[in-house]
């Protein structure tokens, strides 16, 4: 019963792609909306239906493994299409398909009348599809299947308009940015296999902890290369730049990547490998920097941007560098505690920003917007509630509950510290800071732009949801501090070992409360700074056009790749291009060529010429076979 | 009766044949060349002869029919050629006839 219902919540998604992918173009807008919708809300339905099973047994009873078949069979490589569904696996499935369901549904009202219809929701089905697999698989070999599945339908969706080269140059640099991290996965898992014989990951994971030292050379090395695989994906650190070009795509997409599918994906893949990763204390200290760097990073680059999409876009980098800061300090569930809550808020935040995109005819500056308060009060209203849920307002959004978590473990773990602390600290005062920038710039001050189109019901039901799940959502795990409750801990404590950090309760209060203080100040800055001097557009107050310029291009990893990797790469193709290697075949024709010409001379068409050649070449062969 | 001795035989289907094969190379005309090419079979054809009577068998002979009538089907098959030749070139010139030249 459970195997099946497992089996269905991949197959019903893949089904829905392969229906619209073969008949799209020649179902009615109405069909292709149920079938795209539709798959995806059963398999929600689906899951949730697993997930009450799995509340009704004992923890230990809760998972399910099902083997479709052995991929192949070549002597000690067995990749098999298995499939494991473990409270970790459900987790995942659940945003991945909830979450998706409601921005499929949200596509139905946001694509109407756009071209390629069909094509649009057969892509989106296969991109929900590719993470299922990815989360649900039971083998790294299936499992990369999904990775490299994700990446195909998200350069697919993003360069959907593909009219505009803009966008098709966009979801190139997606494809290729995050290829660099595949690469290196797979050769990690190459490491993997060579080392333990095999991919199967629970395998993996008994294997490298009896196997491998703490600090031991194939354990670092295969769990490097995983990352980088996974900060590819999730773009960290020094893969950073395609999301935001990414935004090029229609933004019900933008919403899938980020919130419920891809950039999730190195999230969970670190998650899932964490007895690895646990072997290699130095590379997960490497994932705890990385992701701070990131976050500050990317954080301060939002404050600067003029479009509202890549305003999000950076601000979904910060929020995963954050991920990664916990997932670095060992603090595995209040990753994907952050990684659920970022879901439901990231998603309500692409959703509005698109009905405010979409009623202001596919404007995305935020400098023509503002004053939107009164005329779309769905959009600022659901926008404002999941503001306040990155920003981590307290006690009353789903944001504070799972950042703070995050915010306690960089601090008190063994693996953490106060810089770390501190870090996360300043992370959470600039999201607000750039959070409250949009909403004050979009949604008060003057009116700039009149809007034209009024969100219909589609569009609405997924944002009222989202805005619920956003305040609410937190409340599955509540602090010692507020009640002690941690049930999402306890549910994922199959699949993932808790977290480490011990510490004086007061001191979690003082904590806190420095984060409550750091989210309400943050705030405060963006209304002085934006609202109550708004001053020559562009320019940042206080810091001046370089400083802007610099935030504004993501501290300038964009040119400075430019600079080193492709324009040389550029510069030796083009020197290259009449290929050296090339020379020798050339050569060979040209020996042909001239070998024919001569043989060609031969030819005379004089029977008399030929009558003596065979003269001559008898004399020849005799005299040879006379003479030996 | 004495023997003519094999050596002679030979030589004079050497020359017979040598004859046949300098008019195949020199003449132009293929009538000529036709009939060289007759000489030189009936060379081969005296060798095979002299040979197969300078050991009292008979498969010299037998050979030399097989020679005739080789060379009765190459004429009838050449003397085709050369009327067509004729017809289509206007000439029997082997030298003008070289439309297959590369």
């Amino acid at each position: 019963m459970g195997s099946i219902a497992l089996l269905l919540l991949v197959a019903l998604p893949l089904a829905g792609f392969v229906v619209l992918g073969l008949a799209g173009k020649r179902l009615r807008p109405a069909a292709v909306a149920v079938i795209g919708a539709g798959s995806v809300g059963l398999a929600a339905l689906d899951a949730l239906g697993l997930l009450v099973r799995f509340l009704l047994e004992p923890p230990e009873a809760r998972v399910i493994r099902q083997t479709l078949w052995v991929w192949l069979d070549t002597g000690e490589l067995h990749p098999r299409l298995s499939l494991l569904l473990d409270p970790l696996a459900l987790v995942m499935a659940l945003v991945v398909t909830g979450v998706g369901f409601l921005i499929h549904l949200y596509s139905i009202g946001f694509m109407r009348g756009e071209e390629g219809n069909g094509r649009f929701f057969a892509q989106m089905n296969l991109f929900v599809a590719s993470m299922l697999v990815l989360v649900l698989a039971d083998d790294l070999f299936f499992l990369y299947l999904g990775w490299e599945g994700v990446g195909l339908s998200s350069y697919l969706l993003i360069g959907f308009w593909w009219r505009d080269e803009k966008n098709g140059r966009a979801a190139r640099k997606a494809f290729i940015v995050t290829r660099i991290g595949d690469a290196a996965m797979a050769v990690g898992l190459f490491v993997l296999f060579q080392g333990l014989g095999t991919l199967q990951i629970s395998e993996v994971a008994a294997r490298a902890t009896a196997a491998w030292r703490v600090g031991a050379g194939p354990a670092v090395l295969a769990s490097a290369l995983l990352f980088a695989g996974a900060a590819g994906k999730s773009a960290q650190l020094p893969l950073q730049t395609w999301l935001p070009d990414a935004m090029a795509g229609p933004t019900p997409v933008s919403a899938l990547i980020h919130a419920a599918t891809m950039v999730t994906a190195g999230v969970y893949l670190i998650a899932r490998m964490h007895a690895l990763f646990e072997l290699a204390p130095d590379v997960l200290a490497a994932v705890a920097v990385v992701g701070a760097v990131t976050m500050l990073l990317a954080g301060l680059s939002a404050i600067a941007q003029r479009d509202i999409k890549r305003v999000l876009a950076y601000s979904t980098m910060s929020q995963i560098g954050m991920m990664f800061l916990a997932l670095g300090v060992g603090a595995w569930s209040a990753a994907i505690f952050h990684l659920v809550v970022h879901a439901f808020f990231k998603a309500l935040l692409f959703l509005s920003a698109g009905v405010v995109i979409l009623a202001l005819d596919h404007e995305h500056d935020l400098f023509r917007m503002g004053g939107l308060r009164k005329e779309l009060p769905l959009a600022f209203w659901t926008f404002a509630i999941a503001g306040a849920s990155l920003a981590g307002l307290p006690l009353v959004t789903a944001g504070f509950y799972s950042k703070d978590l995050i915010l306690w473990e960089a601090w008190a773990s063994s693996r953490g510290g106060p810089l770390l602390g501190a870090a996360g600290i300043f992370g959470a005062l600039v999201t607000s800071l750039y959070v409250g920038r949009v909403i004050l710039l979009a949604f008060f001050g003057e009116r700039r732009t009149v809007a034209s189109v009024r969100p219909g019901r589609v569009l609405a039901i997924p944002l009222v949801v989202l805005a619920g799940l956003s305040l609410v959502g937190g409340l599955v795990e509540l602090p010692p501090t507020l009640g002690h409750a941690p049930s999402f801990s306890w549910f994922l404590e199959p699949s993932l070992p808790a977290a480490t950090a011990a510490g004086r309760r007061s001191d979690m209060a003082i904590l806190q409360g420095l984060t409550s203080l750091a989210s309400l100040s943050g705030i405060l800055l963006a209304y002085l700074g934006f609202l109550r001097h708004r001053r020559a557009d562009e320019e940042l107050p206080l810091v001046g056009p370089g400083v802007t310029g610099i935030l504004a291009s993501g501290f300038g990893f964009d040119a400075l790749y430019d600079l080193c990797v492709v324009r040389p790469l550029t510069r030796i193709a083009r020197a290259n291009s009449a290929d050296a290697l090339d020379r020798i075949f050339e050569g060979l024709a040209a020996l042909v060529g001239l070998t024919h010409r001569a043989l060609c001379r031969t030819q005379t068409g004089r029977l008399r010429t030929y009558a003596a050649a065979m003269v001559v070449g008898t004399v020849v062969i005799v005299g040879i076979a006379v003479l030996r | 009766m004495t023997a003519i001795p094999l050596e002679h035989v030979l030589l004079v289907a050497a020359g017979l044949f040598g004859l046949g094969l300098v008019g195949v190379l020199v003449r132009r005309n293929l009538l000529f060349m036709l009939v060289s090419v007759e000489v030189m079979l009936n060379a081969a054809g005296l060798a095979f002869v002299a040979a197969g009577a300078s050991r009292w068998q008979a498969d010299g002979q037998v050979m030399f029919l097989f020679v005739l009538t080789v060379a009765a089907a190459e004429v009838s098959v050449g003397l085709a050629l050369l009327l067509q030749v004729r017809r289509r070139l206007g000439t029997v010139d082997a030298d003008v006839a070289r439309r297959l030249g590369g």
